[in-house]
């Protein structure tokens, strides 16, 4: 389990965020319409983007508090991003995308086996990420976040590029990194089934407002998506 | 064919590939903090860089002249470490870089401006240090544009004529590059000499500028 525990204004151009919620679970979703704010909240998490004030803690670490002085960069964060447009590095193949944020030595290279096995990426190790379908690009840059050893994966969107039938193969793959590798998942996502089958909690936005939260039982039916 | 010719045209491209060394460093670390940073006086050194591409080059030349001259502010500092600049082959090469740096700097910062920076983000949320984004992400994206702006930079100090001439003048076998080849042989009536030089001269230019074309576009 890990907590959730948000608490922040956000102000950039017109657009305002505002979120306040704490939540004791193994995966938080973020559900609402395009520019409800749920990318915001990511990137506010991954340090893109700093609040103008607030508290912002996952697990027991403090990632930003205006009261405290702290705002600690992306690279202390612990945090593993696979951002909607996947980001695959251009210039770098599959497998030297897979070991940027990867520790060198005799464990990196087990934990790549491990989690080339995981991720069943043996046959588009030595490709280069420009041929790579929508699914095997997403499941590389979950492979990246992975490696990079975070405590908490933030993933925006996941299946925005990936055809139906890979879609369940990665919701599978998605569940055994929560419930096997213990690693707690934000989760943004347009559909509601993707949200049931992950999420613990979910948060409800709009216009940068939070307008519900709970769990996916309580508060999914009663949205008009 | 007049041996000078050979002489001018390897002296010329030799004193434009170490100006243009010389201007990368430089020129790729002023694109990346006018493309990356915001500082006091950031608008004072984008005009001081981008001066020399509007300015006419005889007077640049003669600020040159008057910086490095043994009078000068520099010129008096380099005097008393033995150093002489003013008309030697390193004037040319200063007066190469300082001319050809804008060009570097402004196309350095477009590859800066243009791709990066969403990439350096996830490279630093996988906890990569500012070097190592640098290095590994940013440098290597913006490869092409750099290399593109450096042989602008090599295309445009290969041309250098107004600046080089004040600085370094045209002593033959010495510090007379391509441009002032073409001047002095035609203004002596050596039309076929001048021709020649003005071929090697467009060759080259030709082929820098189609490269660096090239380089720009998407891959």
């Amino acid at each position: 389990m890990a907590i959730f525990d948000l608490d922040f204004f956000l102000q950039q151009g017109s657009f305002t965020l505002s979120v306040t919620d704490r939540s004791d679970c193994r995966s938080l979703a973020l559900f609402g319409p395009s520019g409800s704010g749920k990318t915001s909240i990511v990137e506010v998490i991954a340090g893109l983007r700093t609040p103008s004030r607030g508290t912002i803690c996952v697990g027991n670490r403090v990632l930003f508090s205006d009261k405290s002085g702290i705002n600690l960069p992306s690279r202390f964060r612990g945090v593993g991003y696979v951002p909607q447009d996947v980001l695959l590095f251009p210039h770098l193949d599959t497998r030297e995308n897979i070991i940027y944020g990867c520790p060198k030595g005799t464990v990196a290279i087990e934990r790549l086996a491990e989690t080339v096995e995981f991720l069943n990426l043996n046959a588009i190790l030595d490709r280069q990420v420009s041929s790579l379908s929508g699914g095997e690009r997403q499941r590389v840059a979950l492979a990246r976040a992975l490696l990079s050893d975070p405590d908490v994966l933030l993933l925006d969107e996941p299946m925005a590029a990936v055809d139906l039938p890979h879609r369940r193969r990665i919701l599978q793959v998605l569940l055994r990194i929560r419930d096997e590798l213990e690693i707690p998942l934000v989760y943004v996502a347009h559909a509601p089934d993707e949200i049931a089958t992950i999420a613990e909690h979910v948060l409800i936005l709009e216009q940068g407002r939070l307008t519900m939260a709970g769990l996916p039982s309580e508060v999914l039916p009663k949205q008009a998506y | 064919m007049n041996p000078e010719i050979l002489q001018i045209a390897t002296f010329t491209t030799l004193a434009a590939l170490i100006a243009t060394a010389v201007m990368l460093v430089p020129g790729v670390a002023i694109g990346w903090l006018l493309a990356r940073t915001n500082f006091r006086g950031k608008a004072l050194l984008e005009t001081a860089v981008s001066l020399p591409l509007v300015m006419p080059p005889v007077a640049t030349g003669l600020l040159l002249l008057w910086l490095l001259g043994r009078r000068g502010p520099l010129g008096s500092l380099l005097e008393l470490l033995g150093v002489e600049v003013v008309f030697t082959p390193g004037a040319v090469v200063i007066a190469m870089v300082v001319m050809g740096l804008p060009l570097l700097v402004r196309t350095a910062r477009a590859g800066f401006e243009q791709a990066t920076k969403r990439y350096e983000q996830i490279a630093e949320t996988l906890g990569a240090g500012p070097w190592r984004v640098f290095t590994t992400i940013t440098l290597p994206l913006a490869f092409r544009t750099i290399l593109a702006g450096a042989l602008l930079g090599f295309s445009r100090a290969l041309g250098e004529f107004g600046a080089t001439i004040v600085i370094a003048g045209s002593i033959p076998g010495h510090t007379r590059t391509l441009a002032l080849g073409i001047y002095s042989f035609a203004e002596m009536g050596q039309n076929q000499d001048a021709a020649i030089l003005l071929f090697i001269s467009i060759a080259i230019a030709f082929t820098a500028v189609l490269v660096s074309n090239q380089l720009t576009r998407d891959p």
